[in-house]
């Protein structure tokens, strides 16, 4: 069954015929959406006119990344069971969402999570404070996302590395300063469509060379690689110790719940109603998505071969791919790696609107105006910011082409878990929360997340070269999240701000009742 | 609310005195709570055992197929699960409250 050969690295002719067809197609979307992206809640927010069932297909498109696709099937391929940690943690933030934030953020919120922040507190530190950390987390996704595609690009259609970056920062620029909200809204749920259709393919075929029988799979896998392969273990590449494994899952959990291009796609639905929709529906999706490239882990291991997989790509990243060559040859690969292209530009693009809404929306009419700027010179400044953070994402691919830089996903998730989950729960459900404890409270987390990664095996050890890590463990959050609650918690003690408590009073018919949400 | 006619603005102090406001707000702090408490004892039950007993998510289930792919894969569908039955309950409970109230703000103004 096992070939050792893969024409994976040569130019697929189909791969560019069938990603030529979705830049066609969405780029139509974009011209159309154009003509309806002028003020900025269109630019920001679709003008509200999302369905529910729409918005969680593209919640569901914005977070299952080409990272996490072919991320969690190499894991899966080469290590066992290993990646299921993944495929269950990034679900799991998703009732967190549902349960804690996403109502009260459409209710209180115009577009960015730092509106709900501001509601009540002063307004030009929170938006400072919230920006920053909305900023880090963005840029911290995004360069993981820009080097992750100029690699994959480069391997699947023989592009060199700058092309593929230059590609993809084109095209996602266009989709966000043409099409704004709606045409990003739209690429989502385009990509999420193929990519839940192409994995389901990809699993159906693999049942089919079992008897479609699940099970069957599982004994050829421990008949090919033993049983430790298929025991549910953790490798210390996921984590180091038991406290170190809590801490990542606490980090995917909440890390979810504080995305900024998450929290921001809750404002393109014309209620709360149609937002606890949304998140119902995007957790289908996602369910079912991680369920699918855990299957397809195994099945790449048992029919491809952990020996070819890790001779092809990085930690197994092209486990997927090369399971759809064997499965169905050229053309199946060739779809696949136009999906995982999409996939790509998808996500770049709502990271990149979300960025540029937080320094427009949140720095630019927040602070510096001081809310006093028209819809304009908004829209404008935010187009200018895509721009600029589309080259600044070239950029930054061209700079860490050679870093190893799958770490920089999980601190994006530990940034959005610390800095930014507490400040927003804190603010919706805590009466006494002061402008200082807020700030104090996205500062900590901020801080401590990034010092304690700068200290971790990961870094200290990997990147700076040095013999023994000071901080033991790959993921901060059981330190730093805690740490952000406290601090906010403390100060407010310490400055209370009374005409914020006044306030929560309003606050709270707004946040349960929908009075007077935008 | 929105709505240029009602003019007169709300009386927020008789708003939150109303007991169904406040049966309201204390029925969605109760089901956010329990919910998010359940989805974390199941994510975390399923991380602790893993980090600390994975001899017994070893224990073969059926076949080849050992408890922890069931139990990791019934996570996930347990997640869902109680996304929904937060759905139902505001769709029908919470929407319900929330209509009687704004329906007694606009008598009201």
């Amino acid at each position: 069954m096992n070939t050792a050969s893969t024409i994976i690295g040569q130019r697929n002719n189909l791969a560019i015929a069938f990603f030529f067809i979705f830049v066609f197609v969405t780029l139509c979307i974009t011209y159309w959406a154009a003509k309806k992206t002028k003020t900025s809640s269109e630019f920001y927010a679709a003008d509200r006119s999302i369905s529910g069932f729409q918005n969680g297909l593209a919640l569901a498109g914005d977070f299952m990344s080409a990272a996490s696709f072919l991320g969690i099937a190499g894991y899966v391929a080469t290590g066992g069971y290993d990646g299921l940690i993944y495929s269950v943690g990034y679900l799991v933030g998703w009732p967190i969402v549902m349960f804690l934030i996403a109502e009260p953020l459409r209710n209180l919120g115009k577009y960015t999570f730092a509106d709900v922040v501001a509601y009540r507190l002063h307004v030009r530190p929170i938006r400072t404070a919230a920006a920053v950390s909305s900023i880090v987390t963005v840029l911290l996704y995004l360069i993981a996302q820009m080097v992750g595609a100029g690699g994959l690009i480069k391997l699947m259609f023989g592009l060199s590395y700058a092309s593929a970056l230059f590609i993809v920062g084109a095209l996602m620029i266009l989709y966000v300063l043409f099409g704004g909200m709606l045409a990003t809204t739209w690429v989502q749920i385009i990509k999420a469509v193929l990519l839940l259709g192409g994995a389901t393919l990809l699993v159906v075929l693999i049942l089919s060379r079992f008897h479609w029988n699940y099970g069957e799979l599982f004994d050829a896998a421990s008949a090919r690689y033993g049983e430790a392969f298929t025991r549910p273990t953790v490798s210390a590449k996921v984590a180091t110790s038991p406290l170190d494994l809590l801490s990542l899952a606490i980090g995917l959990m909440f890390g979810t719940a504080g995305l900024p291009h998450i929290l921001m796609r809750f404002y393109t639905v014309p209620d709360a109603k149609q937002a606890r929709k949304s998140v119902f529906v995007a957790t289908g999706f996602i369910g079912y998505f991680y369920i699918l490239t855990f299957t397809i882990g195994f099945g790449a291991a048992v029919l491809v071969g952990k020996e070819l997989i890790s001779s092809v790509g990085k930690g197994g990243n092209m486990a997927a791919m090369l399971l759809a060559e064997r499965l169905g040859g050229g053309p199946l690969l060739g779809f696949l790696a136009a999906v995982a292209f999409a996939t790509i530009l998808a996500v770049v693009a709502g990271l990149t609107l979300a960025g540029a809404s937080a320094i427009s929306h949140d720095l630019y009419a927040g602070v510096i105006k001081r809310g006093q700027t028209n819809e304009a010179d908004e829209v404008r400044v935010a187009k200018t910011a895509t721009v600029v953070l589309g080259v600044l994402a070239i950029l930054l691919g061209l700079l860490f082409e050679k870093q190893n830089v799958a770490f920089l996903v999980g601190l994006a998730f530990a940034v959005a878990a610390s800095a930014n989950f507490p400040a927003l729960v804190l603010s919706v459900f805590w009466r006494k929360l002061s402008t200082a404890g807020a700030v104090a409270s996205i500062v900590t987390g901020l801080v401590v997340a990034v010092v304690l990664i700068l200290l971790s095996p990961t870094v200290w050890r990997d990147i700076f070269g040095q013999q023994d890590a000071i901080f033991p463990w790959l993921n901060p959050t059981l330190i730093s999240m805690p740490c952000a609650f406290a601090a906010g918690i403390i100060v407010s003690t310490l400055k209370p701000d009374a005409e914020a408590e006044a306030k929560f009073e309003s606050q709270k018919l707004r946040t349960y009742l929908g009075v007077g949400a935008e | 609310m929105t709505n240029p006619a009602d003019s007169r603005p709300i009386d927020v102090h008789a708003v939150l005195e109303d007991p169904d406001f406040r049966e309201l707000v204390r029925s969605k702090n109760r089901i956010s709570f329990w919910l998010s408490a359940a989805t974390m004892l199941t994510f975390y039950g399923f991380v602790l055992l893993l980090a600390w007993n994975s001899d017994f998510l070893a224990q073969k289930w059926s076949g080849s197929i050992n408890r922890g792919i069931p139990l990791g894969i019934g996570v996930i569908i347990v997640s869902w699960i109680l996304t929904g039955v937060y759905v139902r309950w505001a769709n029908t409970r919470y929407d319900a409250l929330v209509e009687r109230v704004k329906a007694k703000i606009r008598s009201a103004q």
